[in-house]
């Protein structure tokens, strides 16, 4: 398989962003951080965005993108490497306390005392919070209204996650923190979840979320952001995101024909191509008129292009695509370096 | 109906204080003691019954030549066990135990400060282990005879030394301790050095000299100390604050490696 690409999203799209939006509004701000690890290794690797007040913010992402190693920086749990953080126009980290009252935190994985009750724990967490709701009100929120006397090593890891968000809520927060929160939840429960999200979102709060269903991503997020390989890769609306990649059309070469019979590729807009034995993947920035001259072509010749499939860019295929760029930067770099070191 | 739900809404839409944090989390862990039923053989069972054992090896002329009574004996063999059992021990385990549930890093993430986590769980296991001495000191008066304490302060004082110094100690066996079975070996060294070099259930008195001033540089030594002379009311002014201040340094040492080493999650 071979590909062409012209066009590759680079990591300083979260500069443009901080760029065009009012300073005063932005509720967090993070400028080229960075986390290394006491092994040595590099997590997130000078990274730069701003979310601002009531914005819904996803940091999308494949396992180990760097994610999770963001988001406990921006709660505070750690202190970043290298760069700069602001939530509320304070340091998380070293301004704890004027900071936490403010946002609630729902981990990747939270962790209760197993024997607990669910509505032990959520008194216990009231007692830390300012400004707490009611343990009932925050357990009917989630739809745990029922388990308030259950033992936690008796719900499911779904109820678990609902536990976790229900104390994420406790304190009304201004800025919310969900890593993950719909992993391991089943499709209704993702769908409640979402909903409560988008509920929160309409009455004022900001949601920084992780996730790597997109989906989830493209239904929630005012903007996003992919995250690979400690990087951002690209940034924006849903749609922004996905209008940066081409849209693509693939079909299977007629017997007898060969990729030159086709018109030429720069004249029906096609930036890059692949061919697999006989499938064609043509992709191009003008999916109507690439599609148009193709079947004019195909008409005229009296040909059927078998297994035709045109489509414009989604997200998923901008995710996909962006994974391999990196990987493939990151190989070109690596044999870069093998050749200065045998110069 | 309308009247609870005001009352309610007053009370919980304040912004905490160390205090109100404090008791939430030590009455949760108070609840999860009473819950755990080994650990509360080890918080209160094993401390009380201890004790009886040291009484059958104490030997008339070693307690003549320590010029202690069975009662101080036993009293300080008492506070000593309580120590290391109700609070050291069971901290270890717990603070083990909440750390590889991972239920530290989420208190972490709210308003509780690393602290106040710490001390917070700590609680519970520090009360009771407070509530075992008073016990070991009632127990010993009506039973071999305690008499009444001369410098009762000083007693006071070694107790809540020994206390903070067990609590604090308890973390650092815990960061160096990675599950909860490696807790229960990792947390003998002390209890055994502390057992038989601090004067707990031997007096230090039968040592030689020279060895016995090394142990009373021991973590577990100076509470001791200042609980037997106490009683005795034989400690010098002097003698009371070189025990005290070793025990201080016992305590500054504990709480800096605790900020050095002390592990919030569990290692990857």
């Amino acid at each position: 398989m071979h590909a062409h690409d012209s066009a590759h999203c680079r990591p300083t799209a979260g500069r443009e962003i901080l760029d065009h939006m009012n300073t005063d509004d932005h509720v967090i701000e993070v400028t080229d951080l960075r986390r290394v690890y006491g092994g040595g290794f590099e997590a997130v690797r000078g990274i730069s965005f701003a979310v601002g007040r009531g914005e819904l913010f996803a940091l999308l992402g494949t396992n180990g993108a760097g994610k999770t190693s963001t988001v406990e920086l921006l709660e505070g749990l750690a202190r970043p490497t290298a760069g700069r953080v602001r939530v509320l126009g304070h340091d998380p980290y070293a301004e704890r306390g004027l900071v936490r009252p403010r946002i609630g935190v729902m981990l990747q994985e939270g962790g209760f005392p197993s024997e607990l009750t669910v509505g032990e724990a959520v008194r216990m967490w009231a007692g830390c919070t300012s400004g707490s709701r009611p343990t009932g009100e925050a357990l009917e929120l989630v739809g745990l209204g029922h388990r308030a006397r259950v033992r936690i090593k008796q719900l499911s890891g779904g109820e678990k996650r609902r536990l976790d968000l229900a104390l994420a809520l406790l304190g009304r927060p201004d800025v919310l923190f969900l890593d993950e929160p719909t992993t391991g939840l089943d499709a209704e429960g993702r769908v409640e979840t979402w909903e409560l999200v988008r509920a929160l979102r309409a009455s004022g709060t900001t949601v920084l979320l992780t996730t790597h269903y997109l989906e989830e991503a493209e239904s929630l997020a005012d903007r996003l952001a992919i995250m690979h390989a400690g990087q951002l890769a690209a940034s924006g609306t849903p749609a922004e995101v996905t209008a940066a990649q081409p849209s693509q059309i693939t079909f299977q070469l007629p017997e007898g024909y060969h990729l030159g019979d086709l018109p030429p590729l720069g004249a029906l807009g096609v930036t890059a191509h692949e061919t697999e034995g006989r499938t064609v993947k043509l992709r191009t920035d003008v999916l109507q008129q690439a599609a148009t001259q193709l079947l004019l072509w195909a008409r005229d010749a009296g040909v059927e292009l078998r297994g035709l499939d045109v489509r414009s860019a989604s997200l998923e295929e901008a995710f996909l695509r962006i994974a391999r760029d990196v990987k493939q930067e990151a190989r070109d770099a690596r044999e870069a370096g093998d050749k200065e070191k045998v110069a | 109906m309308s009247a609870a739900t005001t009352t309610t809404t007053t009370t919980t839409g304040s912004a905490t204080t160390a205090a109100g944090r404090l008791a939430a989390l030590g009455k949760a862990e108070l609840t999860l003691l009473g819950r755990s039923k080994g650990m509360l053989v080890t918080a209160i069972v094993i401390p009380l019954v201890l004790p009886l054992s040291v009484q059958q090896t104490l030997k008339g002329d070693m307690l003549e030549k320590a010029g202690l009574t069975m009662g101080t004996a036993l009293l300080t063999a008492g506070i000593g066990f309580a120590m290391l059992f109700a609070v050291y021990s069971a901290l270890v385990n717990i603070y083990v135990a909440r750390r590889e549930e991972l239920v530290l890093k989420r208190l972490r993430t709210g308003e509780l400060r690393d602290r106040e986590i710490l001390a917070g769980t700590a609680l519970p296991a520090a009360l009771i282990g407070l509530a075992q001495c008073v016990v070991v000191a009632v127990a010993c008066t009506a039973l071999v005879g305690l008499e009444a304490p001369r410098a009762p302060h000083l007693a006071v004082l070694g107790v809540l030394l020994g206390t903070v110094l067990m609590v604090a100690l308890g973390a650092v066996t815990a960061a160096f301790s990675r599950t909860a079975e490696s807790a229960q070996v990792s947390s003998l060294p002390l209890m055994f050095v502390s057992m038989i070099g601090s004067g707990m259930t031997v007096p230090l008195e039968v040592f030689p000299d020279r060895l016995a001033s090394v142990l009373e540089l021991l973590p577990l030594s100076p509470a001791m100390r200042l609980v037997r002379g106490g009683w005795t009311g034989e400690l010098s002014a002097y003698e009371a604050l070189g025990a005290a201040a070793t025990a201080v340094a016992w305590v500054l040492l504990a709480v800096f490696a605790v900020q050095r080493w002390f592990r919030w999650e569990p290692r990857r």
